[in-house]
């Protein structure tokens, strides 16, 4: 997945008169990777701090003189090189403060660009083709230049790579509607020429991104009808090669343009996957093409949106996570995250669906950041404001801080922790809390762990009901939690958390059977689920006026199954009559009942159950199904219980699991023949639901007949 | 051709009544059909089936029997009348009291000299038949309980009487009883109840059939008076025998709805001698009784209490050559052929005709504009603006409106009556005036759209118009120059008032000037009967179509088909169009647009556009849902005049109104079934 966070103005900008022209050359990085150095249309350059959003430095020429180049860092000798009036470099360093007193040097030829990367010299391209190295140049600046292009071919873009050892300076040029692709390779120095594909419409480019990916150049361009393309130049290619080659190009990428063609639009490659757009329509949002788009090409989805208010210059700069976007009269910088995307992320994982609806508001978090603890690079600090620090900031003036809190953990007392984090899960506000209830949880279950005398309930279930954890972000708690049969935890746990892995749902299970009823009973349970329980245990069948409805295995038109030994039929009425288990037993096995999981994984470890623990679950899932059954059951919508289905599907797996153990056992054996006059009765219903089936259905079609009433004004076209 | 906004009726309960009696004449191919409401259609056979003549009901009258003598009509009712029918002037033409109680049945004699009717009180009344009335002769010996069918040995010497438990075989010249045949009662709880004989036929060869109320079908020989063969059909009743022409086969229908065939053949290949009654075929067409029965020379005709009228053609009756691919061997008959609604195009106004009343609703309105299929929200609903309730027993035999909606005008057999109703004023209490007793009686109305004027042709030789419809009346009548036979069944104006022309079932279109009250000219005779026509608001030219579906356009001023029609004919209509089974029952026209004309018959309407190429025999002929897929360059290569749709059915009635929106009165039959009695109950399959 892909997201954009909440931008924010770095700068505003000037109109320029020409209103097409944009009023930014270019933003260039410098040494610090939270400076930009941008380039106005006219004569300034301007030294930013991106998160403070504030300028360090501002550097302006003459009047009369015009910047033609946008200002680069040069990384090894630490200065700034500009390019005014097409033929003037400039170098200065940080602490100048007047440019005209900076080093100047005058070319011969119209210099197009000055391109710099970390880890490269500076080269300078010329307006017609040529490329210098920007040190040979400036120790010899009237050396002539030659011509590389042809007279009608003009540069329309260019960029420089740095890989490893090598030192690209790619750029198109456009001559009468042809595009044409070249690669001039330093050190040593080698040009390649290559076509670019014309578009049916004749149209050209709109704008080029390059990157190096896997020791391949790729070019992305995109067209105004929409096609984003890739072509891909292999970076360690042979050289040899005279002449124009054509250049293979594939579709990426087809964004939905709505009504016309795209003006001023930009694209840019994020990763491998992911590309930004700029000026394009939302499919989704209303007319206007003044949307921020990052795009997945591989499954060509779009993953975030962004309306960015005023007019679009189509200009997009990526750097170090962030997209500058120059929009109306601002520069906003948008921080973006991508994550690798896969089909199972988008699946998601299955969780129970009645659930599902009500947490709508849990966030996926980032498990790398949480569990590693490298925050400062995350992307929810930048969205932070100003405002919002502010106003944290004179919170931590009554409160302690969620680092603060950490510290706590580790060392304090139990009363003290769990009052700071009860203090601190009741007033934090959801984005902040994401983040810390994970750290804090985890914090507490290792402190518990290393310390046996310290466990924090109260504080542990506070932060489970905040439903911002699931079992992975803190995988000890659960067990942690059977370790100090703190079931009420575990019952929040199960029911929260939509991770559970299967060896924990057994071990749950396991220790929840073997459980002694006095034990837990005890126990506070979630109330919800004991009145479920209680309804479940309490609702015997057949005392409303003394009317019984017939048994199921009564039901069964088995003749043989008739003549039954008394001994059993009693047997089998007592079990109908009480439940095997508990009442609060009872809640915590529906609850693991309820727990998603996949039969494949839980089969090996229902397997350590044992036969005693086998045939109590039998009995007690035999129970609830003739309670599901007899009753004319029907569920609470408000209630979480264990429906039929999960049911059978329990009786299922542990028969599987322990099939041959319980054929043996002796005190199985009524047990299981109850369970086959189950399927037995199963099979039945659905063979005379496939009876009525068909009839049901035409039912169904008499239905879609329309309803004609006695009057109506209809609407009828004739041709 | 463009949208078009629909007012979808619905609300016009019109019910029709149960079939009671059928008697089909060979001779002239007319089948006579009695309806429980004690009205009589008349139907041509030669003529695609088409309702020629319909004798409005009565009260008082019950039809329980009818009986062809020639040309002339006689039924017999339980209220112990005989009547003759005038099918001139389409009314009784006379009754008369048999003094034996309720009739059951009523025959006549192959001769057709006498007539005999079965009445309650056990006897078998024998009544001479002359010139001009009948004359009571005799009785044949009475018998105890009552006389409930009637069947007359073709030699004339015999007459097989169906009764309780019994059948009579009489002597007529003697009218002593010589044969008392036993028919067995039904089984299991029926044994204690009474088995009636709903029906006898008696054979040349002196073999009875009976039908009767245990559910059997009798073979009895008439001589020995001992019974041949029994085919039990049915668990219920078997109320109607027919005999076919050539005594070969006979039809039974069953109260199940079912009508059984058996056929005089020989069991086996081998002896061809040996012929007996065999059980051959079972049709359904019918969910509840079948009251009535006729075997025709190629059908079965059959009808009862579900109204309809089924023919059902034998198909070993016709050529091999026939095409059947495609052919629908049943028609069913629901609607009456006539006019049951009248509409004002310029007020929007319908007017329903029941047989006892007249209601008259004004139609909705919706502010709403919609995409085609859409239903639009209504801005006003129907209103129900006046029900008139008839006085007398007379059912009304028809109705109109005029185009303005302030004027309406009914007819009884008795009397006509008109209604001068102000809309604004006081709808509830119109004022009324009767029209001079010297129009007593018109089986015809019409309100032309513009003058107040109506036209009633109150018998055969006359059209007689009344205009200025103020209390004092002006009364104009139109004499024919030349004698017309037949009653006029169709009459249309034109709408400037100037035109009337009339048709008869002579098929004879007359064409009369109102302003000068002169015939105009006569329209060249067609073979079948005109079912609708009307002249054209703005050219006067006179679109007329008959039973064949035939289509016809004849300018009046011009005295001559119009060349359209001359091209129509010289192309021929699309078999499509000529295949379809149900006739043309209204033409009208839309007044923004000259060149079209709006038609409609049961189950389809079409706007024909005069302007657009004919289709000839290859095109498709329903071809909305082609032109539909078409795109907007394609479309104008598949046009055709006839444009045609199908969305509405049981359509009574198709109106283009003034403001270009249509009415399509509809009604379906399966709300009348859901009216019907409930039918014998039947174990069907998985219920």
């Amino acid at each position: 997945m892909a997201a954009l966070y909440e931008g924010f103005t770095l700068c505003g900008l000037v109109q320029t008169q020409n209103a097409s022209d944009s009023p930014i050359q270019g933003i260039e990085l410098d040494g610090d990777s939270d400076h930009a150095v941008v380039t106005d249309s006219t004569r300034s350059v301007t030294l930013y701090k991106v998160s403070d959003q504030k300028p360090l430095g501002s550097w302006t020429v003459k009047q009369g003189q015009l910047l033609t180049c946008p200002a680069v860092f040069n990384f090894q000798t630490k200065e700034y090189v500009v390019v005014s009036d097409n033929k003037v470099i400039r170098v200065w360093k940080d602490e100048d403060l007047n440019l005209d007193k900076a080093f100047k040097a005058t070319v011969t030829a119209d210099v197009w660009r000055v391109h710099s990367a970390p880890g490269g010299e500076p080269v300078v391209l010329f307006q017609r083709g040529a490329v210098r190295f920007l040190d040979s140049l400036l120790s010899a600046p009237q050396q002539p230049v030659e011509d590389v292009l042809s007279e009608e071919e003009v540069i329309r873009w260019s960029t420089n790579i740095v890989a490893e050892e090598q030192h690209f300076v790619l750029f198109t040029t456009e001559q009468k509607g042809e595009c044409c692709l070249y690669v001039q390779r330093l050190n040593p120095n080698t040009l390649q020429k290559y076509r670019l594909e014309r578009e049916d419409s004749g149209a050209s480019p709109l704008s080029f991104s390059a990157s190096l990916q896997d020791k391949h150049l790729n070019l992305l361009y995109l067209y105004p009808n929409g096609c984003v393309y890739q072509s891909v130049v292999a970076a360690r290619g042979y050289v040899g090669l005279e002449g124009v080659q054509a250049l293979p190009r594939s579709l990426r990428l087809m964004v939905p343009v709505g009504e016309g063609e795209l003006g001023a639009a930009s694209a840019v490659a994020l990763d491998e996957a992911h590309v930004a757009v700029v000026g394009v329509p939302h499919p989704s949002a209303r007319t206007g093409k003044d949307f921020l788009c990052i795009w997945n090409t591989n499954f060509q989805t779009l993953q975030a949106g962004k309306e960015m208010a005023g007019r679009i210059h189509g200009q997009v700069w990526c750097y170090l996570g962030k997209l500058f976007v120059s929009h109306g009269k601002a520069l906003s910088v948008i921080p973006y995250e991508c994550q690798k995307s896969s089909l199972a992320s988008a699946l998601g994982k299955l969780r129970h669906t009645g659930l599902a609806v009500s947490k709508s508001s849990v966030a996926v978090p980032s498990w790398n950041t949480l569990l590693h603890g490298d925050q400062p690079q995350g992307p929810t600090k930048i969205v932070e404001t100003r405002k919002s620090k502010l106003s944290r900031k004179s919170q931590s003036a009554q409160a302690l801080t969620v680092e603060q809190v950490l510290e706590l953990i580790k060392t304090g007392p139990v009363d003290e922790v769990q009052r700071e984090v009860e203090a601190l899960v009741s007033r934090g506000d959801a984005q902040d809390l994401q983040l810390s209830v994970g750290q804090l949880a985890c914090h507490l279950v290792a402190r518990s762990q290393a310390e046996t005398a310290f466990y924090t309930p109260v504080a542990l279930a506070q932060l489970v009901q905040t439903q911002f954890l699931c079992h992975s972000v803190c995988p000890g708690l659960l067990l942690l939690s059977l370790e100090h049969k703190d079931y009420f935890l575990c019952q929040l746990c199960l029911q929260l958390f939509p991770d559970i892995p299967e060896v924990v749902t057994c071990a749950c299970l396991k220790t929840f059977i073997s459980v002694p009823d006095g034990d837990v009973e005890m126990v506070s349970l979630e109330p919800d689920s004991v009145s479920f329980m209680e309804g479940l245990v309490g609702a015997r069948g057949g005392q409303q006026n003394g009317f019984s409805p017939p048994l199921f295995e009564e039901d069964s038109c088995d003749t043989n199954h008739q003549p039954k030994p008394p001994q059993d039929k009693k047997n089998h009425t007592l079990q109908l009559e009480a439940c095997p288990v508990g009442l609060h037993k009872a809640v915590l096995l529906n609850e693991v009942l309820q727990t998603p999981y996949s039969d494949n994984f839980l089969l090996p470890h229902l397997k350590d159950l044992d036969t005693q623990q086998v045939i109590l679950f039998l009995q007690y899932l035999q129970f609830v199904y003739l309670k599901y059954s007899q009753d004319v059951y029907t569920q609470t919508p408000g209630l979480r219980s264990p429906t039929m289905t999960q049911i059978i599907d329990w009786v299922c797996l542990l028969l599987d699991a322990h099939f041959t153990v319980l054929v043996m056992a002796p005190d199985a054996k009524g047990l299981l023949s109850n369970l086959q006059s189950f399927v037995k009765s199963q099979v039945k219903l659905f063979s005379e639901l496939g009876k009525i089936e068909s009839s049901l259905q035409e039912l169904h079609k008499m239905k879609l007949s329309k309803d004609i009433s006695q009057y109506s004004i209809e609407v009828i076209e004739l041709f | 051709m463009g949208e078009f906004k629909v007012h979808r009726v619905r609300f016009f309960d019109y019910m029709p009544t149960a079939i009671r009696a059928m008697a089909f004449n060979a001779h002239t191919e007319r089948l006579a059909l009695a309806r429980m409401d004690g009205s009589v259609e008349i139907f041509n056979f030669t003529d695609h089936y088409f309702q020629e003549k319909v004798i409005p009901g009565k009260d008082s009258r019950s039809i329980e029997s009818l009986c062809w003598v020639g040309g002339r009509l006689f039924s017999a009712g339980l209220n112990g009348e005989i009547a003759e029918y005038d099918l001139e002037n389409l009314r009784p033409k006379y009754s008369l009291e048999a003094y034996g109680g309720p009739i059951w049945t009523i025959i006549s004699n192959t001769q057709g000299t006498q007539l005999a009717i079965g009445c309650e009180d056990g006897t078998v009344k024998l009544f001479e038949v002359l010139e001009e009335h009948i004359q009571f002769e005799r009785n044949l010996d009475r018998q105890k309980g009552r006389i409930i069918s009637l069947s007359w040995h073709p030699s004339g010497t015999h007459i097989a009487a169906g009764m309780m438990d019994m059948i009579r075989v009489f002597d007529v010249p003697t009218g002593h009883a010589v044969q008392r045949l036993l028919v067995d009662r039904g089984f299991g709880g029926s044994k204690s109840r009474e088995t009636v004989v709903w029906s006898v036929a008696f054979l040349s060869d002196h073999t009875v059939v009976s039908g009767d109320s245990a559910g059997k079908v009798q073979v009895w020989d008439g001589h020995t008076g001992t019974l041949v063969k029994t085919h039990l059909v049915t668990k219920w009743d078997v109320l109607a025998l027919s005999v076919s022409k050539d005594e070969s086969s006979v039809v039974a229908g069953t109260s199940e709805g079912t009508v059984i065939q058996f056929q005089f053949i020989a069991p086996t290949l081998h002896q061809q001698q040996d012929k007996e009654w065999v059980r051959t075929r079972t049709f359904k067409n019918h969910t509840h009784d079948v009251r009535a029965l006729a075997e025709i020379e190629t059908a079965i005709v059959s009808g009862g209490m579900d109204t309809h009228l089924v023919v059902r053609p034998l198909l070993e009756k016709f050529d091999e050559n026939i095409e059947m691919a495609g052919f629908d061997p049943v028609l069913l008959l629901f609607f009456p052929q006539r006019n049951l609604v009248s509409c004002a195009k310029k007020a929007g106004l319908l007017l329903f005709q029941f047989p006892g009343q007249l209601e008259l609703w004004r139609l909705g309105d919706s502010d709403e504009h919609g995409k085609p299929g859409d239903r639009l929200p209504l801005k006003r609903k129907p209103e129900k603006l006046l029900l008139l309730k008839r006085k007398g027993e007379d059912h009304i035999c028809c109705s109109a409106l005029s185009s303005c909606g302030g004027w309406l005008a009914y007819s009884t057999v008795s009397s006509v009556l008109y209604t001068l109703h102000t809309s604004s004023a006081s709808p509830r209490t119109p004022p009324r005036c009767l029209l001079p007793p010297a129009n007593h009686q018109s089986s015809l109305l019409l309100l032309p759209s513009l003058s107040a004027s109506m036209c009633t042709p109150s018998s055969p030789s006359q059209v007689s118009g009344s205009s200025n419809m103020s209390p004092q009346l002006g009364c104009s009548s139109l004499e024919n120059h030349r004698f017309l036979l037949q009653p006029i069944h169709l009459m249309t104006t034109s709408g400037d008032g100037k035109w009337l022309a009339a048709a008869n079932s002579d098929c004879e279109i007359h064409v009369y000037n109102l302003q000068k009250l002169k015939l105009h000219c006569i329209v060249p005779v067609y073979g079948s009967c005109p079912s609708a026509m009307g002249i054209h608001p703005t050219t006067n030219n006179m679109t007329v179509v008959h039973a064949d579906q035939q289509l016809f356009e004849y300018s009046i001023v011009e005295k001559q088909y119009t060349d359209w029609s001359r091209k129509l004919q010289k192309q021929g209509l699309h078999n499509v169009w000529l295949d379809r089974d149900t006739p043309v029952t209204h033409v009208t026209f839309n007044s923004k647009n000259p060149n079209q004309v709006v038609l409609h018959d049961m189950h389809m309407f079409c706007i024909i556009d005069q302007s657009l190429p004919l289709p000839d025999q290859k095109t498709q002929f329903y071809n909305q849902m082609t032109l539909r897929s078409l795109s907007e360059q394609e479309r104008p290569s598949h046009l055709h005049a006839f444009k045609i749709c199908k969305t509405f059915q049981d359509l009574l009635c198709v109106s283009l109104l003034d403001d270009q929106s249509l009415v399509v009165v509809e009604r379906p039959l399966l709300a009348i079934t859901s009216q019907l009695p409930a039918p014998v109950r039947q174990k069907k399959f998985a219920t």
